[in-house]
């Protein structure tokens, strides 16, 4: 075995930097290899990697490994799968840390099948053992797994579970390493990418946001939020089965594929907190939760909170505001 | 076209969750069970394109006798036919062996596609689907939202994060896994859910399969969340609640 390995991912954009979520891999591998005793390796993909490479090189890391094929360019599952599969069946990694980014979510599944291990996706905590954490249910429970058998264990690690600025310094040699591709065992042709509508909403920059979720039971029922939110001068978002039914257009989708917001108050209204939603809006100054459900994840977010049906909260409410304006 | 989706039966979205006695899983007592979220939009796509296309819809899904409504409210919706494989012991399996047990229980099927949802409701692995193509030997896409068919095979229009999307082609056989939104569901008609009753369901015991069971990663515990934050639930009566917030968002939060 030769210790840990973490993949680094390329920030979306020009530039070939070093991705958040990846730093915040890093900073989960090296809380592992203080666990564990293990030392700490770190693997760049890509067709040109020098200047990613460099930037990870100045960590504390044993080495920086730039797996680099012409193939490699542009992500492709078949492609990444063979040049990780390669690169891990010459080292022999104890473990395999990976950011849980979509790209992850997409080729790291069929790498670890390929070597006959499974992902233990979505990681919230390392403890000891060791053990990692990732949720159930929605959010509403947490589950501790252990790998078990030989191999590598594979583990992604979820946005915003582990801090990228406490990161250690350091420097790591660089080593090439040149995978062999076949231009025929990539079978999907990935195209450019585009964005969706244009975003006439800016979420990102509002102050207040209420936002309202599957609880509102109907499209009909969303103009009761609506008055909630124009009574505070705030701007209406939506978890995503709103959006996903039509209720109200994409780009008011808070969450990880919709906008991530940090307004002064966000109040959610009949969402439970699913962590697709939680990533968008957990770094919010002041959240409330309105919520029929006591243990909706929601509420262990929250500042404040009121258990109850929201069509008798809501109206209540923008009385409140409304008297309070007066 | 040949489709095969594979779905699961998960706990419905409300139930009240509680952990079991061995601190390992849900008490599954009383709990009400439906089709996995995106799986249903799996299946809507597969209808549609055999609407447009022709050709067959096969539902898959592995689990005990309670599973069997599940693949038959899918032939409610439109599927012509169902495999369930009759497993006992799902939850004991990790997602490679449950990947095994679809993956021996389709080989001789020879689909042109295969679908699955993007996650399960439950367990939220999103891993089922992908390690399934890998052990097809098929190419897939993930985060799938619209499929159309072309000369050579499909493109397909992936979600990325952050409101980006891309298209990709492959060709068929192929697997993908389809996000949630993509079409809107239908629902089943008191025709066609007694049409349904008639439909061949082929029940394949899991032994059978004869395939690895024994887990790479194993859950050893499960456990309520700790909390990220202090929460203040506001008591009262819904007015007082509602009374008590505005004076804490204005005068403790100072956000108003």
């Amino acid at each position: 075995m030769s210790g840990i390995w973490v993949v680094v991912e390329e920030r979306d954009g020009p530039g070939g930097k070093v991705s958040r979520i990846s730093w915040e891999a890093v900073a989960a591998a090296q809380k592992l290899a203080t666990l564990t005793g293990l030392a700490l390796n770190a693997a760049v993909v890509g067709g040109q990697t020098e200047s990613l490479a460099s930037e990870v090189a100045a960590k504390a890391l044993t080495k920086v490994t730039r797996i680099e094929h012409p193939l490699l360019t542009v992500y492709t599952p078949e492609g990444f799968t063979l040049a990780l599969q390669q690169l891990f069946e010459a080292e022999k990694p104890g473990y395999v840390i990976l950011p849980h980014s979509y790209q992850v979510r997409d080729y790291a599944p069929k790498l670890a099948a390929r070597l006959g291990q499974v992902l233990i996706g979505d990681v919230i905590a390392i403890g000891d053992g060791p053990v990692f954490t990732r949720q159930l249910m929605q959010g509403r429970l947490n589950g501790c797994y252990r790998h078990s058998g030989s191999g590598a264990c594979f583990v992604s690690i979820q946005a915003g579970a582990f801090r990228a600025d406490t990161v250690e310094a350091g420097k790591a040699e660089i080593e090439l390493f040149s995978p062999t591709i076949d231009a025929a065992q990539i079978r999907t042709r990935p195209g450019e990418r585009f964005q969706g509508s244009a975003q006439t909403v800016d979420l990102a920059s509002a102050q207040l946001i209420v936002s309202v979720g599957r609880g509102i039971k109907e499209a009909g029922n969303i103009p009761l939020v609506q008055e909630l939110a124009t009574a505070l001068g705030a701007e209406l978002g939506a978890s995503r089965p709103i959006c996903d039914n039509g209720w109200l257009p994409m780009e008011r989708q808070v969450g990880s594929s919709g906008q991530t917001v940090t307004p002064k108050l966000y109040l959610a209204v009949g969402i439970s907190g699913a962590i697709q939603h939680l990533v968008g809006m957990k770094g919010s100054q002041c959240i409330v939760a309105i919520n029929k459900d006591p243990g909706a994840p929601i509420f262990e977010t929250a500042d404040y909170g009121i258990v109850g049906d929201l069509f008798e909260v809501v109206p209540a409410l923008i009385e409140v505001v409304k008297a309070a304006k007066q | 076209m040949k489709i095969i989706v594979a779905i699961k039966q998960v706990p419905e979205r409300d139930a009240q969750v509680r952990i079991d006695a061995a601190g390992k899983w849900i008490e599954e007592a009383g709990v009400q069970w439906a089709l996995n979220e995106s799986d249903a939009y799996a299946l809507e796509e597969a209808l549609q394109l055999k609407e447009k296309h022709g050709g067959e819809v096969v539902v898959l899904s592995a689990g005990p006798e309670r599973v069997g409504s599940t693949i038959r409210e899918a032939l409610a919706k439109g599927a012509d036919r169902g495999i369930h494989i009759d497993c006992a012991d799902l939850g004991n399996r990790d997602a490679l062996g449950v990947a095994r047990l679809l993956a021996a229980a389709v080989k001789h099927e020879n689909p042109d596609l295969v679908l699955t949802g993007l996650q399960s409701d439950d367990l939220g692995l999103g891993q089922t689907g992908v390690i399934l193509a890998e052990l097809l030997g098929l190419p897939h896409a993930s985060l799938i939202l619209h499929v159309e068919k072309t000369e050579t095979g499909l493109a397909v229009k992936r979600e990325l994060e952050a409101g980006w999307f891309q298209t990709i082609e492959l060709p068929t056989p192929a697997l993908l896994t389809i996000q949630s939104g993509g079409n809107k569901l239908r629902y089943a008609t008191l025709m066609s859910i007694k049409k349904a009753k008639t439909k061949e369901v082929r029940v394949v015991k899991a032994a059978e399969l004869a395939v690895d069971a024994a887990p790479v990663v194993v859950l050893e515990q499960v456990a309520l969340p700790t909390k990220q934050r202090s929460t203040q639930m506001l008591p009262g009566t819904t007015k007082e609640a509602a009374a008590a917030l505005v004076e804490k968002l204005k005068f403790e939060a100072r956000v108003l």
